[in-house]
């Protein structure tokens, strides 16, 4: 009968069969049970949890909350002195009857309508002529990028200074040197040239920034491409349009998006140099969200202002993913 | 619908292998052999440069011009009574050396807190699988769509109600709080690391904390140097919050300062400008230093404010 003491193949496969959660061969220890439990991955990963905890509680507390909160807000007449009173909808209804609203709208996307393609294309050529293996191109990228790592409220100080009506360097340049204009202009003070004075600023800052970007960009154009272009006779117009174009869509994409989030958020250099003045004519979203807050303490008009341009800048910038990220194929 | 961040695509999102022969390559789309096309690239290059620094230089100009040269005609760029007053005037005067002080210390502390909060963050959304994290992930990232400024009114609210307002802390929190951007360039720093190392550091029995501080941290130091340049800039160049949150004149940083300078004093240009340099001119130097960090962390370059 010694034969029969010890389990037969047979018998190891069926006792393995029937528990399906137990070890594959006998040898081994039982699984533990705690596995089949919901709550088993969180487990394991407590000291992930733990590790990303300080991360994740500031971008709670400091991110989401305020998030949350200025919805909450935005249905409240909310000053910081007396309690607050439930308005509903009226902070959004009084917006959209609110003519500075539309002006300082009009005059944001019209800030954005020039800036955004004027440092594109600029910053593109600037790129294109960089990326060219000449002499002193780090010198003159060094250049470029000065502008950029200037802080906005020194550049806004130089930018006023230059713009001065009685002694500013532009216009000594358009009158006495190039006799473009006939009489010294106030351009900051002027309706008509404010806010071209203030989008000239913002392209001259940004074309270094976009520069870089897209000479990121055109390096991760293989150039084998160029090469075999080159031998069917492609000329350098149509190399540049037919190559390099398609095949940095990506980063025009990036550059796109992320100008025009920079360029509806343009606030520092409207509240220095002008202060949104002369009437309006140079009132933006984010001026005009900010004096209603901080100068007439209504933070709930401000936060409800505040959700609608934070739901125009999320719909315009999928809308420029859509219309500008198409799949390239070589 | 889940956002794949695939528009990131720039060299810096790209493996370390890659970029490198991407910066090898030469792209030939302009004939350097002809003559013509070489002089008419360098005088655009050198317009360019003209148009990017010439404003620069005329404020250093003029902060070194005696305040009645300021508004003189026609302007000129070398001036003819160079003199120091200026710095001397805004140092002494106005008490910027206390609020260069006060942006030094609140740049460095920035950048120590969003170098320690984003690694680790970074760290744990590279190289650990846990329930949670591609949603945490894309949630944190879609705060890159949501503009600074958007948020001001109700942050406002909240660091008022958590006395936050009018100290030096509550700015530190509040810049290093906006580090969506750091967090996924850093993840992809570390996404590059090899899986060996990991595995090896696990048989040794390192726990996270040790395999992230003694093994991978070190691998990343230069992604690290590119963001602590970034965060030290933001924080040091920072002007909305720091004007809204700070009302004590002792905890003023250099953009609020001078920009109360600058209305105080609106035509002493070269007194506004002596000052402006004291901000600037750190800055500038930094970058003069660092830029090799500056164009190779380009994706990075969204810190911007």
């Amino acid at each position: 009968m010694g034969l029969n003491t010890a389990p037969s193949p047979v018998s190891k496969e069926i006792a393995r069969k029937s528990r399906p959660d137990g070890p594959a061969e006998p040898g081994q220890p039982l699984a533990e049970p705690a596995k089949e439990a919901w709550w088993y991955p969180f487990k394991k990963a407590l000291p992930v949890y733990l590790f990303i905890l300080p991360g994740v509680i500031l971008f709670l507390v400091w991110t989401v909350y305020p998030l949350v909160n200025m919805f909450v807000m935005s249905f409240f007449q909310w000053n910081l002195v007396k309690p607050s009173i439930f308005l509903g909808f009226d902070n959004y209804a009084r917006a959209f009857g609110d003519e500075i609203f539309w002006q300082a709208l009009r005059n944001t996307i019209f800030y954005a309508v020039i800036s955004v393609p004027g440092q594109l294309i600029l910053g593109l050529a600037v790129a294109l002529l960089v990326n060219q293996k000449l002499p002193f191109r780090a010198f003159f990228r060094t250049m470029f990028y000065l502008p950029v790592v200037s802080s906005w409220l020194v550049v806004s100080l130089i930018f006023m200074y230059l713009y001065n009506s009685q002694a500013g360097l532009l216009n000594y340049l358009l009158k006495d040197i190039l006799h473009i204009i006939p009489s010294y202009q106030a351009w900051l003070q002027n309706p008509v040239t404010a806010l071209f004075a203030i989008c000239a600023l913002g392209i001259w800052k940004g074309v270094g920034w976009t520069m870089v970007i897209f000479l990121a960009g055109l390096q991760s154009v293989p150039p084998t491409l160029y090469e075999s272009a080159a031998m069917d006779g492609a000329n350098t117009w149509r190399r540049f349009w037919h190559i390099t174009l398609p095949l940095i869509r990506p980063t025009i994409v990036f550059a796109t998006v992320m100008l025009s989030i920079g360029a509806f958020n343009v606030f520092i250099q409207v509240y220095v140099m002008t202060g949104g003045g002369p009437q309006h004519s140079t009132e933006t979203l984010m001026t005009y969200m900010y004096s209603e807050a901080f100068k007439f303490l209504d933070l709930g008009y401000g936060a409800a202002l505040s959700w609608i341009f934070a739901i125009g800048i999320f719909i315009i910038s999928i809308l420029e993913i859509r219309f500008l990220r198409r799949p390239v194929e070589y | 619908m889940q956002f794949r961040p695939r528009i990131l695509l720039t060299t810096a999102s790209l493996p370390n292998r890659w970029r490198k022969n991407f910066r090898r390559t030469e792209i030939a789309v302009i004939d350097r052999r002809n003559p013509f096309l070489v002089a008419a690239i360098y005088i655009i290059l050198l317009f360019w440069t003209v148009i990017s620094v010439v404003p620069l230089l005329y404020m250093v100009s003029t902060a070194f011009k005696p305040n009645q040269y300021v508004f003189e005609f026609p302007p000129k760029f070398i001036p003819d009574n160079p003199t120091t007053a200026n710095f001397e005037k805004a140092w002494t005067s106005e008490n910027f050396g206390l609020y260069f002080t006060n942006s030094l210390v609140v740049s460095v502390a920035t950048t120590i807190l969003i170098l320690v909060l984003s690694s680790m963050m970074a760290f744990a959304f590279a190289r650990y699988k846990f329930p949670g994290r591609t949603t945490l992930f894309y949630a944190i990232l879609g705060t890159m769509m949501v503009p600074g400024l958007v948020l001001l009114i109700p942050q406002f609210v909240l660091a008022k109600n958590l006395g936050l307002l009018n100290s030096l802390h509550g700015l530190v929190i509040a810049y290093s709080a906006n580090s969506a951007v750091n967090i996924f360039f850093l993840r992809g720093a570390f996404e590059e690391i090899p899986n060996d190392l990991q595995d090896a550091a696990a048989i040794d029995g390192a726990g996270i904390w040790s395999t992230f501080w003694r093994i991978m941290l070190p691998l990343v130091k230069p992604s690290l140097a590119a963001m602590a340049i970034f965060s030290f800039m933001g924080a040091w160049d920072e002007f909305t919050w720091a004007l809204t949150s700070l009302s004590d004149e002792k905890l003023r940083t250099l953009p609020v300062a001078l920009r109360l300078f600058q209305q105080s004093h609106g035509t002493q240009w070269g007194l506004v400008f002596a000052a402006s340099l004291i901000a600037v001119v750190p800055v500038i130097i930094v970058f003069l230093v660092f830029q090799r960090y500056f164009i190779q962390g380009v994706s990075a370059g969204a810190v911007k404010g």
